[in-house]
């Protein structure tokens, strides 16, 4: 029933949009056939496959980095109020600087190199993660810590049994909002400075004016990351949830 | 203060706090025990009783090795006693199932001991695969007592854990608890406000005064606990509420 649903609303949003480009300029907005043919095209004999790819390997090599420093940071932060005193204030200063500034500065001090691109990816997403994960850390179960201690539960034991299962919903959480920022992110940082990926070509065709292969472009990328959420991340939350 | 029997012989575990004051800043020092001193004996069960914010969960967590910041000492220490807790909310890992919150209890070289028996004594051989959440509480406070009584301790320590379950429940809980003394030989030490129980199963009461926690009475009972019929459990209780007025209500 909800899946019907979802396809519903899906078919008369596409029928919207062939209504209105029916009326529009071509050339401002295309009927969703000739993006289709776009993209069938471009994946044929165009770099549309390779594109994808490139974008894609660096979300998850950023991903990676920053999920895992975002969580180690997070819980420091939760952990220990010192850290969270002498930590806050940085956190915030990256936290609320615009992505653009992260990028050009990474692509200043870096150089325009694939190092650059993936830090500043890595850098717009990471607080975020920090932030998240803090909360977790901060809420877990006193009483739990009480039983844990009592019981004598070595380091091994109190990590793998009490303190993942309370963090987890929150590491889902972070991957699954994080993984949307990094891929809007991600675009700007190639169309800033590297010579592939899905951000150059938007912006190759852009100078173009081909909205039909911008808008295939983000047709395709976005239909990779819904895909993504909705079958690794939403799997995963709903198992780190099953004994509820 | 009465320290009678603080040195018996052949005690399992020794308690003394002097004084336990709990210092937070911009706050006035708080003194929550002073001179609170009793020893736990093997295969008796000892009950603390005194009335609600008294410094029992105090006592209890010192007793722990929890909290070591007192004036006073436990002897031997609490490792070495091997002491089991089973706390009121029962603090299972609700994302563990109820036979891993068992064995997670164990220490690591333990863990895969065989404990069919324990659980079939305690009515949760059905559940052992299910989580925590799918049980009653009062099912909760049973495998919160099989994970203390897995590590097979000499002392057992138990707060509060009858309240707020059917009568049907606490009984058979109560029992599972009386047969492990009978047993094992266990030491018990149960703080409860349920004083018409404490007469019931205690061997002995310990009464505590409002804060600071002070020892006020120890008050042995040499009757056997299958003779303690309703008749003698009101007439002991009467009894104690007319010299322990503040404590124990009529």
């Amino acid at each position: 029933m909800a899946l019907l649903a979802r396809l519903v609303s899906l078919v008369v949003l596409l029928a919207l949009w062939q209504g209105v480009s029916a009326y529009a300029d071509m050339r401002t907005l295309p009927p969703p056939s000739a993006v289709l043919a776009f993209i069938l095209r471009e994946a044929e004999s165009g770099p549309l496959l390779f594109n994808v790819g490139v974008t894609l390997a660096r979300v998850a090599v950023s991903f990676v980095i920053a999920m895992s420093l975002g969580v180690l940071l997070g819980i420091a932060l939760g952990r220990s109020r010192l850290a969270d005193r002498l930590l806050d204030t940085p956190l915030l200063v990256v936290l609320n600087t615009p992505a653009l500034v992260v990028t050009v500065l990474a692509y200043v001090w870096l150089g325009l190199t694939e190092t650059a691109a993936i830090v500043a990816v890595a850098l717009n997403k990471l607080p975020n993660v920090a932030v998240i994960m803090r909360e977790g850390a901060r809420g877990l179960d006193p009483g739990l810590e009480e039983m844990a201690r009592t019981y004598r539960f070595d380091r091994r034991t109190w990590i793998a049994h009490v303190l993942m299962p309370q963090l987890q919903p929150f590491m889902v959480a972070a991957a699954r909002s994080g993984i949307s920022l990094a891929w809007k992110i991600v675009l700007v940082v190639e169309l800033l400075g590297r010579p592939n990926g899905v951000g150059f070509a938007i912006n190759y065709y852009f100078t173009l004016f081909d909205v039909t292969a911008v808008i295939g472009y983000s047709v395709v990328f976005m239909s990779v990351m819904l895909a993504l959420d909705a079958f690794v991340l939403q799997p995963l939350d709903a198992h780190v949830r099953r004994w509820r | 203060m009465s320290a009678a029997g603080a040195e018996r012989e052949g005690a399992l575990l020794d308690l003394r706090i002097d004084r336990k004051v709990y210092r937070r800043a911009r706050t006035e020092p708080v003194e929550a025990v002073s001179g609170l001193a009793f020893s736990l004996q093997p295969a008796e069960i000892t009950c603390l009783i005194g009335p609600s914010g008294a410094g029992k969960t105090t006592t209890l967590r010192i007793l722990l090795g929890l909290d070591r910041d007192f004036e006073g000492a436990v002897t031997p220490s609490p490792e070495q006693v091997g002491v089991a807790m089973v706390f009121q909310d029962p603090r299972l890992l609700p994302w563990r199932t109820i036979e891993q919150n068992v064995r997670l209890g164990l220490p690591r070289e333990r863990r895969a001991r065989d404990l069919d028996g324990l659980f079939e004594s305690l009515g949760l051989t059905p559940w052992r695969s299910r989580y925590p959440g799918a049980l009653s509480l009062g099912m909760q406070r049973r495998v919160s007592l099989a994970r203390a009584l897995a590590l097979e301790p000499r002392l057992l320590v138990l707060d509060e854990p009858f309240v707020s379950l059917d009568d049907a429940a606490a009984a058979g809980l109560r029992g599972l608890v009386v047969g492990t003394v009978a047993q094992a030989g266990t030491g018990i030490l149960m703080v409860t406000h349920n004083v018409g129980e404490a007469i019931e199963i205690a061997d002995r009461l310990l009464l505590v005064s409002a804060r600071p926690a002070r020892l006020l009475a120890e008050i042995p009972f040499d009757r056997p606990r299958d003779g303690r019929d309703r008749a003698w459990i009101e007439s002991t209780r009467a009894g104690l509420a007319d010299r322990f007025p503040a404590i124990i209500a009529r």
